[in-house]
């Protein structure tokens, strides 16, 4: 019953919100109405029991005709990410406080409906539901990106959404056709795991979910959506691809690729570890010749999430479970890097480094939560990211030393780009627009003190989440082991 | 049986309040009319027939069901009538009388038991359909799209003819019951007359629904037409058409698959992808849909090609959801060309502003037409591909999906236009009918989207 609630909460909300209208009162009721969302989800974690499996299942016949059944349910690896969007949502609207969006019903409604897509994604068990929630998270962001986005807002999001719906077009086939295979033609989870095909078909229905999924992240080459519409996105919608979105395509490839179509993943596993990695040798090169802060970051967030998916395709207990507490990392840390770009823009009115300098004179306290921020995305000991990295990297260690010593190289690059980024901004000399910097205040103050508290508290204590994720990651691991050893094929 | 016999009688009726210029009655008594036909027809549902008529006929649920959707959708297209035939003719009777000759047809063309009774049927509603293409009398397009139509659809007419004799050459009779044990009693050794028979049919009816390569009439027809008789052709005709050519299939040539399935395979290709390309050129709301309604002619076809007994609730479904988004998008159309005397994509541009209602039913239109989840329009498409992979066409589903992604292109500008392009312009007014039909359609259409059990295991 608890998902019923969970899920469908915010597009209650959503619908309320919409109400609103021109009135500016939007932004407090979504932001309210997030919060319920956020106890919702505190009262599911202290119901939680990290060891129990799936929870809060619920099972509704939905379309019996079709075998599609309104199954959903929690374990540990969609308990962080519920976590995660639930956590974020209400950050991401209280960073638009200083917003005045035109519409703010609508803008606000579209932000609670995707938080409910979004949230479909993370729990449904039924792949016909996964992908109903899958394309509902999609809809209301081109319609963010493209009403409230910049200037070239309309070619760059319709290029963004027939990219992303023609992968998950190809991953529909994919669905049915594995829901084709089994014996009572149903779309349950468990019964796509349970299939054993042979390893040719299990190739083609491996693709066909990995390409939804490598445009979701992105993973090179799949990535030349990325950079542009997280440019023209306004704030909030990159805050939202970047933070939340882009894990439905980690999240898939954890539940709905790997231990669907094992044989299939062992088949294309070195070439997928190399594409992952050749991106973040890539973004983190381009992201270096960045003027554009916004694209810096976006570059930035491609080479992260190169690493997380290489860390899963290496397919160890460590690597899934760094690759799960990098999510909820990388969601914290581009949200802050983000929100810190939005109030750098919001005063200057540019994107451009060249215009900025010597902030850290005028805005202590606001160099100081960036500095944190900045040295939690380099993954700095004692800040969130160093956990997560340090776990990948052992992950992508244990498959191949040399994989892991490239990718490591990159965690030097991301520390070049970012702290020259940082220096850029922040330190040298200040010119007539930078000296007057205003200091943060208000809301600004708030959401940073809560990014940077949480970057420093998951850095030094990291366990609690860790443990949600720890014996979901583990049966899932040896599910997948048990059945590539089954089939007796040898890569 | 009753909701043919009353709406014979509805039109004639009709035809004599005409003539008494009882002008005001004419919309009241025809939508009267219609819904006691929908009751009438709806009351007979699961009363398990038998062939009536010395077999001419057969009242199954097929029929009941499909008698349904089209009577609805007449009965939405006659409320967004209001005060619309009055502005391009004077004999308004005439209009609806015939719209409703027309409907008598196609109740006969989808509950036909003998393949007389399938060519009487399709030229009851041919016949009224050249008539009211071309009911502009002044006006060029019209003139030129009755022409046209008059053409095409006679010649699709002689192979419909040539086919049905064909195949009482070979089997002896007109009787779908003859002729399925015919068929089934041997397979393997049927006369090669059926197959040339066989193959005319198909010529045949491909040219009613429109399926490419047998198209070319159907862009200028419907941009000739006027909009709301193009609403009509494209939703209510073709339900119609696939509805009969679903029937005749089904019943009498599954046996057959292998020699027709690549033949269907074929057109459903073609059309999906003269569909899709052609409509992507187009910078006209009117003839967008004109060519996109082509490809989804393919879509359907995937319902005939993988012949199953979940056949008719697929292509149920699939029309239903097809036509409702339709007749939104109509409506919008009849706005704009009333409004702002055209309908480019151009002139939709920034309609959201001051008409937020229209935009959102339109938007939610494109989005159901496009095939996104949560509308209709997508489990219309979810239930075609899951057909056609459970009959391992798989490469025609991914033809198909590459085809879908082109739609979305040119689904996507007109809520490109309407919301993302800032144009400073009027509000423009929506009468109430609209208001209600637009309305009605968008909440059908989202709530099929999300729970299609409604209508998705009927027959």
């Amino acid at each position: 019953m608890e998902i019923l609630l969970l899920i469908f909460l915010p597009l209650a909300s959503a619908l309320i919100v919409s109400l609103f209208g021109k009135h500016q009162q939007a932004k407090t009721a979504a932001f309210i109405f997030s919060l319920l969302s956020l106890g919702l989800t505190a009262y599911l974690y202290t119901m939680f029991n990290p060891d129990a499996g799936t929870q809060f299942t619920v099972d509704y016949p939905w379309l019996s005709t079709l075998g599609v059944r309104f199954n959903a349910g929690i374990d540990g690896i969609s308990m962080l990410l519920v976590m995660l969007t639930n956590g974020l949502v209400p950050l991401i609207i209280l960073s638009t406080f200083n917003h005045n969006y035109k519409n703010p019903g609508a803008f606000y409604g579209l932000v609670l409906f995707m938080q409910s897509g979004l949230l479909v994604v993370f729990t449904a068990l039924d792949a016909f539901l996964f992908y109903v929630g899958w394309e509902a998270a999609l809809i209301p962001i081109y319609f963010i990106c493209a009403i409230w986005g910049g200037e070239n807002r309309i070619k760059v999001n319709l290029k963004f959404f027939i990219y992303t719906i023609a992968g998950s077009l190809v991953m529909l086939i994919g669905i049915i056709y594995m829901a084709q295979q089994t014996p009572d033609k149903s779309f349950d989870l468990q019964g796509f795991y349970q299939l054993s095909l042979d390893a040719a078909t299990q190739r083609w229905v491996f693709a066909a979910f990995f390409i939804a999924f490598a445009i979701k992240m992105p993973i090179f080459p799949f990535h030349t959506w990325q950079p542009d519409t997280y440019t023209e996105a306004p704030m909030a919608g990159t805050m939202l691809l970047s933070g939340i979105m882009l894990k439905m395509g980690i999240y898939g490839v954890i539940r709905w690729l790997i231990p669907v179509a094992p044989l299939g993943f062992a088949g294309h596993k070195t070439l997928i570890i190399v594409l992952s990695i050749i991106g973040v040798v890539y973004a983190s090169l381009i992201a270096f010749t960045q003027k554009d802060i916004k694209r810096l970051v976006a570059y930035s967030s491609i080479g992260h999430v190169g690493l997380i998916a290489a860390g899963i395709f290496a397919w160890n207990v460590h690597g899934l479970q760094g690759a799960m507490i990098q999510m909820i990392n990388h969601g914290i840390n581009v949200f802050g890097l983000f929100f810190i770009l939005d109030i750098i823009i919001r005063r200057l009115n540019t994107r451009d480094a060249d215009r900025m300098g010597g902030i850290a004179k005028a805005a202590p306290l606001f160099a100081i939560t960036f500095l944190i921020i900045v040295l939690g995305t380099v993954a700095l000991p004692l800040t969130n990211g160093f956990i997560g990295e340090f776990l990948l990297l052992l992950g992508i260690y244990n498959y191949s030393i040399w994989a892991a010593v490239v990718a490591g190289l990159t965690i030097i690059f991301g520390a070049v780009y970012m702290l020259r980024a940082y220096q850029r901004l922040m330190l040298g000399s200040t010119n007539e627009e930078t000296l007057v910097f205003a200091d943060i205040a208000g809301t600004e103050k708030a959401v940073l003190f809560i990014v940077c508290a949480l970057i420093i508290f998951i850095g030094v204590y990291p366990k609690p989440l860790l443990a949600i994720s720890e014996t979901s990651t583990k049966a899932l691991f040896e599910l997948v082991q048990s059945k590539i050893s089954a089939a007796n094929v040898t890569y | 049986m009753s909701a043919l016999i009353i709406i014979s009688l509805l039109a004639i009726l009709v035809l004599y309040l005409g003539v008494f210029k009882l002008k005001n009655t004419l919309l009241p008594v025809s939508l009267l009319g219609l819904v006691a036909a929908l009751v009438f027809a709806a009351y007979e549902w699961r009363t398990g027939p038998i062939p009536i008529y010395n077999g001419m006929m057969l009242f199954d649920d097929y029929a009941i069901a499909f008698s349904c959707i089209t009577i609805f959708s007449t009965i939405l297209i006659f409320l967004l009538s209001k005060d619309y035939f009055e502005r391009i003719s004077e004999n308004v009777a005439e209009y609806y009388a015939v719209i409703l000759f027309s409907l008598a047809g196609i109740v006969v063309m989808v509950s036909f038991h003998n393949l007389t009774m399938l060519f009487v049927g399709i030229e009851i509603m041919s016949v009224s359909l050249y008539i009211l293409a071309g009911i502009k009398k002044k006006d060029f397009a019209s003139n030129e799209a009755a022409l046209k139509y008059f053409l095409m659809g006679a010649f699709s007419t002689g192979f419909l003819l040539f086919g049905i004799a064909l195949l009482y050459g070979a089997t002896g009779s007109f009787d779908l019951s003859s002729i399925r044990t015919y068929v089934v009693s041997a397979p393997l050794e049927v006369s090669p007359l059926l197959y040339a028979g066989v193959l005319l049919m198909i010529i045949g009816l491909c040219f009613k629904v429109g399926a490419a390569p047998f198209h070319f009439w159907a862009p200028d027809v419907y941009e000739g037409s006027p909009a709301l008789i193009t609403a009509y052709m494209s939703t209510v005709v073709k339900t119609a058409g696939f509805a009969a050519f679903l029937r005749l299939f089904m019943y009498c040539f599954a046996p057959l698959q292998d020699f027709w399935v690549p033949v269907l395979v074929t057109l459903a290709s073609i059309s999906l992808l003269i569909g899709n390309v052609t409509a992507v050129y187009q910078q006209h709301f009117k003839r967008m849909l004109a060519y996109s309604s082509i490809s989804h002619v393919g879509y359907m076809l995937f319902a005939i090609i993988a012949l199953g007994g979940g056949s008719p609730n697929s292509v149920f479904v699939y029309a239903a959801a097809y036509s409702v988004a339709s007749i939104i998008a109509f409506a919008a159309l009849i706005v704009l060309q009333r409004q702002v005397g055209n309908d480019s994509f151009d002139s939709l541009n920034g309609i959201a502003k001051k008409n937020p209602f229209l935009a959102f039913t339109v938007t939610v239109a494109m989005l159901s037409l496009a095939g996104i989840p949560l509308t209709a329009g997508f489990i219309g498409k979810f239930m075609m591909f899951k057909r056609a992979l459970g009959s391992y066409h798989t490469y025609l589903v991914i033809f198909a999906v590459a085809n879908a992604i082109i739609g979305i292109y040119y689904y996507f500008r007109p809520i490109i236009a309407m919301y993302f392009k800032e144009v400073d312009r009027n509000e423009l007014a929506v009468s109430p009918y609209f208001k209600f039909v637009l309305g009605f359609s968008a909440v059908a259409t989202l709530v099929l989207g999300m729970y299609p059990e409604l209508i998705a295991s009927l027959i």
